[in-house]
């Protein structure tokens, strides 16, 4: 801690017990006399609402686990009990569901105000670690959870995200077989993850004391970033920072009862209302929200790239994108901590939040959705109506010059006054090609708004035409170049890792910052920020 | 002569004293690493899965009362698995399209065969239903290709199960069967 403890025991039992376990002055120096910088704004009491949220839900979920069955056959009927029938279940079952969405929302808000302010750099890169290894923690607890209710979203939530570790060349198999206890998600997944649930959040409340220690002993962060190095620049922590963190975790429970009173299941999926079916699969799945940005990252990679195919490709950017902030401590090359006076930091900081954001909003849709409007999908026929059909059967003399031997052979019936050639390959070294001679003709365009509409127009009329015994239609589609999801995944993937792994290393090198006060006391006289 | 005995004893007993400890540590640091391991393996290896799921759970299926164009879903070891008699036109697809331009190529016979090597029956295609993208349930004759569609991220499958459009990277996979009768097969 700062300085030597300043703990006067008041009474005979508290001098008495001081000197057998000095607990009270722990307690009075680090939440007490602890002096925090006195420019601190609202963005530094997020710490306080997490903490809050991290006793709600394991005081919810400790309740929860009383009336919870984790066995596939009553886990589901389960949650409806506590919510229809155990005392206070209605109120206690949604504190924990809405609970697990204000955590996000306020480690959210506490992670950017690190990334904004610098508060991952020297001395505090432990500090920022600790962070991300109780963010992992986080989302482990989450998806456990979420896996609890056995609803239709959790059910294929959790196959779906199993399934990503199956692609890890050659043991991925085995770790998803050991993970879910089976060869698919059932009774001993379930089991398991209810376990694992309940042990993680007391993981993390271990990591958060640690957090908490190496934050007292590197000190606290400010909007200005420089080091306190007065007794002005530092204020007592009670009553300033209690105050204010008293009044904000007020304001966020005002939020959280707003949902957990008049939308319960506002953040939820209805989906997860209908019971776990390993048989159907939901026709849309999504993650919970918070989980989005990286099931939009997973997403992304629709290609393979060398020996690394399209499935294990997001797998690696998606665990990369957390992984990447382990390490940022060392990524920002800046000698000033603060972006208040980093003007062009700043704005490549706020297109990374709009950028977060947008990640978030595209793993919500269908990746194949257009972002945009795109002109409509056109396909061109070709026909012969009229005119006499004839079948010849063409080998080739090895599979090697296959096509090129059927391409000669179509070529030769077109010389003989063919319109139309078929080629149908039946074997490797065999194909069937049809050709129309005499007759007339026919071309003919169709469209459709999309590659399903365009498909399903080409049946009808080649149905049509097959009516009227035209043998074969030629087809030759023409897809017009469309904005899907997924290219605009790829790009906001791209930002998000330009951001860590490019801008951050040289903008630090490169850029000229406005002046840093020396003083805490000065940032404030400076004027406003 | 004392002092020579001193010397003598005492620089052998120092370095002597000093690598049976080392040896001691080593040694011991060793054991304790072995066992270290030995004891956190049943921990880990609980997790696999049991006896009771592994015992490879057999399923078997009356194919009588199936109607051509018709398929059923069943579950083995816990996964899902189309049965699905197909129609003469289904057949025509599944066989025609044996060496068009394939992501995975396989011949539809060859997706026919038995467990036990023997061929199958070009009515009846028994194969794993978890779509090998991401493991959802593709919708049945659905597609271009009438095979199966997979509403998660539009992967597409033919009447041989083969893939054809999309995400997914390979072909629903096989399920290992057997002909029990004329109209009933196991599986597994
Ligand atoms: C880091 C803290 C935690 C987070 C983020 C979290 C998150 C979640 C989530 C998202 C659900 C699904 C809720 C739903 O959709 O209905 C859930 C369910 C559950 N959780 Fe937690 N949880 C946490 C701590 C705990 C603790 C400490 C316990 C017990 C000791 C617990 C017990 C349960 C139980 C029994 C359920 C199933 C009942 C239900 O669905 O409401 N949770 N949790
Ligand atoms: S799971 Fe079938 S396409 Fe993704």
């Amino acid at each position: 801690m700062a300085g030597p403890s300043t703990y006067q025991p008041a009474s005979g039992f508290t001098r008495w017990l001081d000197t057998r376990l000095p607990i009270l002055r722990l307690a009075h120096d680090s939440f007490v006399a602890y002096p925090t910088p006195r420019n601190l704004n609202y963005w530094w009491t997020f710490g306080a609402v997490l903490s809050m949220c991290l006793v709600v839900q394991i005081v919810t979920g400790i309740v929860l686990a009383m009336h919870y069955a984790p066995s596939i056959h009553d886990a589901f009927a389960s949650v409806q009990r506590i919510r229809r029938d155990v005392p206070w279940g209605w109120l206690i079952q949604p504190i924990h569901a809405v609970g697990a969405s204000m955590f996000f929302l306020a480690v959210y808000i506490h992670m950017f105000r690190g990334l904004y302010y610098g508060s991952y750099k020297a001395p505090r890169e432990v500090l920022w670690i600790l962070g991300c290894v109780i963010y992992l923690l986080m989302v482990a607890t989450a998806f456990l959870g979420y896996s609890l209710p056995w609803g239709q979203m959790s059910f294929w939530a959790a196959t779906v995200i199993t399934n990503l570790l199956g692609a890890v060349p050659v043991v991925g198999t085995a770790i998803r077989d050991w993970l879910m206890g089976g060869f698919a998600i059932d009774n001993p997944t379930l089991n398991r993850f209810f376990s694992l649930h309940y042990l993680l959040p007391f993981l993390i409340v271990g990591v958060v004391v640690l957090h908490v220690w190496a934050l007292h002993e590197a000190g606290q962060n400010n909007p200005a970033g420089v080091d306190p190095k007065e007794k002005g620049d530092t204020v007592p922590f009670t009553p300033h920072a209690t105050m204010k963190d008293l009044f904000i975790t007020v304001v966020f429970l005002l939020l959280f009862g707003l949902f957990v009173f008049y939308m319960p299941d506002a953040l939820g999926h209805p989906d997860n209302y209908i019971p776990a079916d390993p048989l159907v699969t939901p026709t849309h799945i999504v993650p919970e929200w918070y989980l989005l940005p990286f099931y939009a990252i997973l997403r992304a990679i629709d290609f393979n790239v060398g020996p690394i195919d399209s499935k294990l490709g997001g797998v690696i950017l998606m665990f990369g994108a957390i992984a990447v902030l382990f390490v940022l401590p060392w990524l920002d090359t800046s000698r000033v901590r603060s972006m208040r006076y980093r003007p062009i930091a700043q704005q490549f900081f706020l297109i990374f939040v709009v950028v977060c954001i947008a990640l978030g909003w595209c793993g919500a849709q269908q990746p194949a959705a257009p972002v945009i409007p795109h002109p409509a999908f056109k396909a061109d026929l070709r026909w012969v109506e009229g005119g006499t059909s004839a079948t010849r059967t063409v080998t080739a003399t090895s599979e090697r010059d296959a096509v090129a031997g059927f391409e000669a052979a179509a070529q030769e019936m077109r010389q003989a006054g063919a319109q139309l050639v078929l080629v149908n390959r039946t074997s490797p070294t065999q194909a069937t090609l049809t050709g129309v001679s005499g007759g007339t003709e026919q071309r003919a365009t169709v469209q459709g708004r999309d590659l399903d509409a365009l498909e399903a127009e080409i049946g009808k009329r080649k149905a049509s035409l097959g009516a009227a015994s035209v043998p074969f239609v030629e087809v030759d589609r023409k897809e017009p170049f469309v904005f899907t999801v997924t290219r605009f995944s790829q790009i906001l993937t791209a930002y998000y890792f330009l951001f860590f792994l490019g801008i951050l290393p040289l903008l630090g090198l490169r850029e000229t910052a406005s002046r840093v006060p020396d003083t805490i006391a000065k940032s404030i006289r400076g004027g406003a920020h | 002569m004392a002092e020579t005995t001193a010397n003598e004893t005492a620089a052998p007993a120092a370095s002597a004293g000093e690598t049976r400890r080392d040896f001691i540590f080593i040694a011991a640091g060793a054991v304790g690493a072995v066992g270290a391991a030995l004891t956190a393996w049943p921990f880990i290896d609980q997790m696999n899965p049991a006896a009771d799921t592994r015992a490879m759970a057999t399923t078997e299926v009356d194919l009588a009362s199936l109607q051509a164009g018709q398929q059923i879903v069943i579950t083995w070891q816990g996964k899902p698995v189309f049965v699905r008699h197909r129609t003469p036109a289904e057949i025509e697809a599944a066989q025609r399209d044996d060496y068009a331009a394939l992501k995975d190529p396989a011949t539809d016979a060859s997706r026919l065969v038995q467990a036990n090597g023997a061929a199958g029956k070009p009515a009846f295609l028994i194969v794993q239903a978890a779509c090998t993208h991401l493991g959802c349930i593709p919708t049945f004759a659905a597609g271009d290709y009438k095979g199966w569609m997979c509403a998660c991220h539009g992967s597409q499958y033919d009447t041989s199960g083969r893939i054809r459009r999309g995400p997914a990277p390979l072909n629903l996979a096989l399920a290992p069967y057997t002909y029990l009768t004329d109209t009933s097969i196991r599986i597994g």
